[in-house]
């Protein structure tokens, strides 16, 4: 599936995009964040506070635990700020 | 009609396309946001929005969608700025219209209010210090669109 980063979380990783497949492992939003948090300093740094991670999959708002399979579209960004 | 675009807008132009030839409006409404030179006490230098293409434009759909359905509306419009934009510079606009001015009125405000809290864009403020700092949510915002709900 592909992960998408925005703004400091983007600039944080160091990275827009990346592809991930889905496993045993990762099967919801809630078990990609738990791995997430495993892939280092900076991945465990900007996932350690999830009240300013939001998450979309497939570019809809995801609510917690939202299912994942491989083809998704999972992005991680900080709270919206337009307008 | 939704547009998502790096161009600087004219309010009038567009509210003028938007009227043109329509004799079924009565009321328009319009809220224009601009770039302001102060945030939270720090004074900012120019701005820069940030947004995911694709997820932006179809928030943007949505919330006009459910305009729609709860106003009376004749003509919706909103526009919506990235890149980079200096102080002064119009950032965001939403055009309403309507028979009467309450659904008009109502509606551009729901649509603003939800905006704010839903569409995928983010706001990166340069400062006179030469940083660039993410604005963060405010509560207010968050406050405003859960009246709608």
């Amino acid at each position: 599936m592909k992960i998408l980063y925005f703004a400091w979380l983007k600039m944080k990783l160091g990275m827009a995009e990346e592809n991930i497949d889905c496993s045993d492992e990762i099967t919801d939003t809630d078990s990609l964040v738990r791995w997430m948090k495993t892939r280092g300093p900076a991945f465990e740094e900007v996932f350690s506070d999830l009240n300013v991670v939001r998450i979309a999959v497939n570019q809809e708002h995801a609510p917690t635990n939202t299912s994942l399979k491989n083809g998704d579209e999972v992005a991680f960004f900080p709270p919206v700020t337009g307008g | 009609m939704i547009w998502v675009q790096r161009d600087i807008f004219n309010v009038g132009d567009e509210m003028d396309k938007l009227t043109a030839g329509r004799t079924d409006i009565g009321a328009v409404v319009s809220f224009t946001g601009l770039v302001r030179d102060v945030n939270d006490g720090a004074a900012v230098t120019s701005l820069t929005l940030e947004h995911y293409p694709g997820m932006t434009e179809r928030q943007l759909e949505k919330i006009e969608r459910e305009a729609q359905a709860r106003w009376d509306l004749q003509a919706s419009l909103i526009i919506h700025r990235v890149g980079e934009m200096a102080l002064g510079e119009p950032i965001v606009l939403v055009i309403t219209a309507s028979v009467h001015r309450q659904h008009a009125f109502e509606a551009a405000s729901f649509l603003m209010d939800w905006l704010k809290t839903k569409a995928p864009f983010w706001k990166l403020e340069a400062g006179s210090d030469g940083k660039s700092d993410w604005v963060g949510a405010r509560k207010s915002d968050i406050d405003a669109a859960k009246k709608w709900n």
